[in-house]
């Protein structure tokens, strides 16, 4: 792993590079929960159709992910895209189902569910976890700087390992993120509220991994396993190979059956995880370690120079 | 273990039913409110800006009673191009809860603070003329509105009066609303600035000079059981506009049903996956561990229905983590005790080396989860909110059941045959 490093970064960074650039070009495409839309209110005033029903006749519409709720006794809710005016009497038109006549009875413009609050507190949240988790971690593996032993050659400070943490959750969370600008772009999938739940799921894995595989690396230091900074790295990522690859395999095995069996409303949802887990387990093997090693020789270089 | 997660659903009636899981809009429905915003007061180019204010400040406040998890929509009638004609209106969705009536009360005791100024005479004496005949009852004769609302408002504090011990409540605006305060109190000195609550003046001073630095003090007649409550509902949310409920009805959830038991089955399908593997990769000790992930997952639907915890899609992708984290802490426990024994350690020794050695990892990432979800629960409004909620509780209830529940029962059985814990060497 520590010796083939830079496939991996050449690898994670044709990717992360391509992920922003697809985000700054055509950006994510977003659902009505960020933009708002259209809700139109309707009647049956002799007897509802089934809900599914309904929902199979407005989805054959086409326009994207329309949200249906059944209202009362015998009304139904229907968030939607804005629609043009024509767009409104088809939708309308599909309704009616099995000759159950839908009455309007409001038509109107929604704004978004998720708040401009919502938007602004979001990227400090993910700021204040990025500060925290280096926080963390610096204090965690205090002892990794003390100094071990002379066949190590020196130490690697511990706030270190925090930001190659924070580096590789960056990684693991842009990248799915990207997946979706491009899926936006060619399929036109748009991203949700639930969206945001996968990449917040995302970054949770990616610390806890990447963090088990940190604390091999510590134990070894401590124990002096290991010729070199590298050897030692390298032992402690196939120490906990197994375990990484088994734990998330489990993960994957619940993603997949959800992906398969599940319904269509969280399959994306389960997409986005699922590209988020696999990468979160890649990186904490093959980016966020040997990115240590990296880190150690370029500040020894350095130090060299002068 | 899969049943214990779908008997609640599949099994109506059972024992279950005495303590229901709550669960969110999305996957149950609740109840659709429709408020209507008075915005005759605001230009036309601020009310976007208004509403999403508003917006922003009921949902915080149906947050601060619980982790309910509702949708707060803005919503604006008809489509003519006059802004002015629009009815602006706030959609508030809260889940199936059954105080009902207090939640739409809650939301109707968000104050709604105003300051006005007097009104000319000239003027104030036409109103007060044409309201002897009945005509402009509607008007306020003495004070006319000004910009400085509760949109401004950035903090309110209780004090008391160091000899009278009288309540008064120290109002302090924001940048903005500070600045308009400022513009109000120069262009108003010696004479009276009204403070409304709800429509009704609570107290107007008299202005002796520009106040710059956005502070505003309330000494009016309060009673300080009162002047407490005041502050904490100005504090939790003083509405920028006022607004009146409209309607009210049920409404089923958005997932639907269907939805619903399909995202189950998948659930079960994939955790079976995880208790067959488990059990075919580690024999015994994957057993108990499949055993203590099922009192570990019985647990935490108990916290979940006890707290109680409003379940949503967003909720349950915060437990199905928790899970794989618990999941993970005995593979790393278990992947330890498989070294140890390859290193050549007795059973026992590896057993217990295994979970010692094991428990800093876990510790760690655990940690560095439960930092993220404090983060997360505290920052965030809504769904993240009830996402970093399940999943702490989660992680918390994993941390437990690993090192102890799996550590107990795998000590306690004591088997001596190497055969029934190692498969790969």
């Amino acid at each position: 792993m520590v010796r083939n490093r830079k496939i991996a970064y050449i690898f994670s960074g044709t990717l992360v590079l391509v992920s922003f650039c697809a985000l700054i070009i055509w950006g994510l495409k977003p659902g009505i929960d960020f933009t708002g839309g259209s809700l139109l209110e309707a009647n049956y005033p002799n007897n509802r159709p089934d809900i599914a029903k309904i929902q199979a006749s407005v989805n054959a519409l086409g326009f994207g992910n329309v949200s249906i709720q059944l209202a009362g006794d015998s009304g139904i809710i229907v968030r939607s895209k804005d629609l043009s005016q024509e767009e409104h009497q088809k939708l309308l038109a599909a309704l009616n189902i099995d000759g159950k006549i839908a009455e309007e009875k409001n038509f109107n413009s929604i704004g978004p569910v998720i708040g401009k609050e919502l938007r602004q507190k979001s990227w400090i949240a993910i700021i204040l976890v990025a500060v925290m988790i280096i926080l963390y971690i610096a204090f965690a593996f205090r002892k990794v700087s003390l100094p071990v032993s002379s066949s190590q050659g020196g130490t690697l400070a511990s706030w270190k390992y925090g930001v190659v943490a924070v580096l590789a959750l960056i990684h693991d969370v842009t990248i799915p993120t990207g997946t979706f600008a491009l899926l936006g772009h060619f399929k036109g999938i748009e991203v949700d509220t639930l969206f945001i739940t996968a990449l917040l799921t995302t970054l949770g894995f990616s610390v806890h991994d990447t963090i088990v595989v940190f604390d091999r690396i510590r134990e070894n230091l401590k124990k002096q396993i290991g010729l070199s900074f590298d050897d030692t790295v390298e032992i402690s990522i196939r120490q906990t190979m197994a375990r990484s690859i088994i734990t998330s395999m489990t993960v994957i095995f619940v993603l997949v059956a959800l992906l398969i069996f599940g319904p269509a409303s969280t399959k994306y949802f389960s997409l986005a995880l699922l590209i988020g887990v696999v990468f979160g387990t890649y990186s904490s093997i093959c980016l966020a370690s040997p990115l240590l090693v990296s880190w150690k020789k370029w500040s020894e270089k350095r130090k060299l120079r002068k | 273990m899969g049943y214990f997660i779908a008997a609640p659903y599949l099994n109506p009636g059972s024992i279950f039913d005495r303590f229901p899981f709550r669960l969110g809009l999305d996957l149950k429905g609740g109840v659709h409110l429709v408020y209507k915003a008075d915005t005759s007061s605001i230009s036309p180019g601020d009310i976007g800006e208004a509403m999403a204010g508003l917006r922003d400040v009921i949902e915080r406040r149906v947050n601060f009673f619980g982790v309910t998890e509702p949708i707060v929509q803005v919503e604006q009638t008809g489509s003519s191009l006059n802004p002015l004609e629009k009815e602006q209106r706030l959609i508030v969705e809260l889940p199936g809860i059954t105080n009902l009536d207090e939640a739409i009360k809650l939301i109707g005791a968000t104050p709604y603070l105003e300051f006005k100024t007097e009104r000319p005479e000239a003027e104030r004496d036409e109103i007060l003329a044409a309201q002897k005949n009945n005509q402009r009852m509607n008007e306020d004769p003495y004070f006319v509105s000004t910009q400085l609302t509760g949109r401004y408002l950035k903090k309110a504090t209780l004090n008391f009066d160091r000899t009278t011990y009288a309540p008064s409540i120290l109002l302090e605006f924001n940048d903005e609303g500070g600045k308009i305060f400022a513009q109000i109190t120069k262009e108003n000195v010696g004479k009276r600035v009204a403070i409304y609550l709800d429509g009704a003046p609570i107290s107007v001073p008299v202005v002796r000079e520009e106040i710059t630095n956005g502070h505003a003090q309330i000494t009016g007649d309060f009673k300080p059981e009162e002047a407490k409550e005041l502050v904490r509902n100005l504090n939790s949310g003083a509405l920028p506009i006022p607004i009146t409920l409209i309607s009210q009805q049920s409404i089923g959830a958005t997932l639907g049903g269907i939805t619903l038991n399909r995202g189950l089955w998948a659930g079960i399908i994939g955790i079976l996956a995880v208790a067959v593997f488990l059990i075919i990769w580690y024999r015994l000790p994957g057993l108990i561990a499949v055993f203590a992930l099922c009192i570990y997952i019985v647990l935490v639907l108990l916290l979940f229905k006890l707290i109680p915890v409003t379940l949503t899609a967003a909720g349950i992708a915060g437990f199905i983590l928790s899970v794989g984290m618990a999941v993970d802490a005995n593979i790393l426990i278990f992947e330890r005790m498989k070294e140890e024994v390859r290193l050549g350690k007795t059973l026992q020794t590896a057993m217990e080396e295994g979970f010692r050695r094991a428990w800093p990892s876990i510790r760690d990432s655990n940690i560095s989860s439960i930092i993220t979800c404090i983060i997360l629960y505290w920052m965030g409004t809504s769904m993240v909110k009830g996402f970093a909620l399940t999943l702490g509780i989660g992680v918390l209830a994993s941390m437990f059941s690993a090192i102890t529940i799996s550590r107990t029962f795998l000590l306690a059985l004591g088997l001596k045959e190497i055969k029934w814990y190692v498969i790969a060497k």
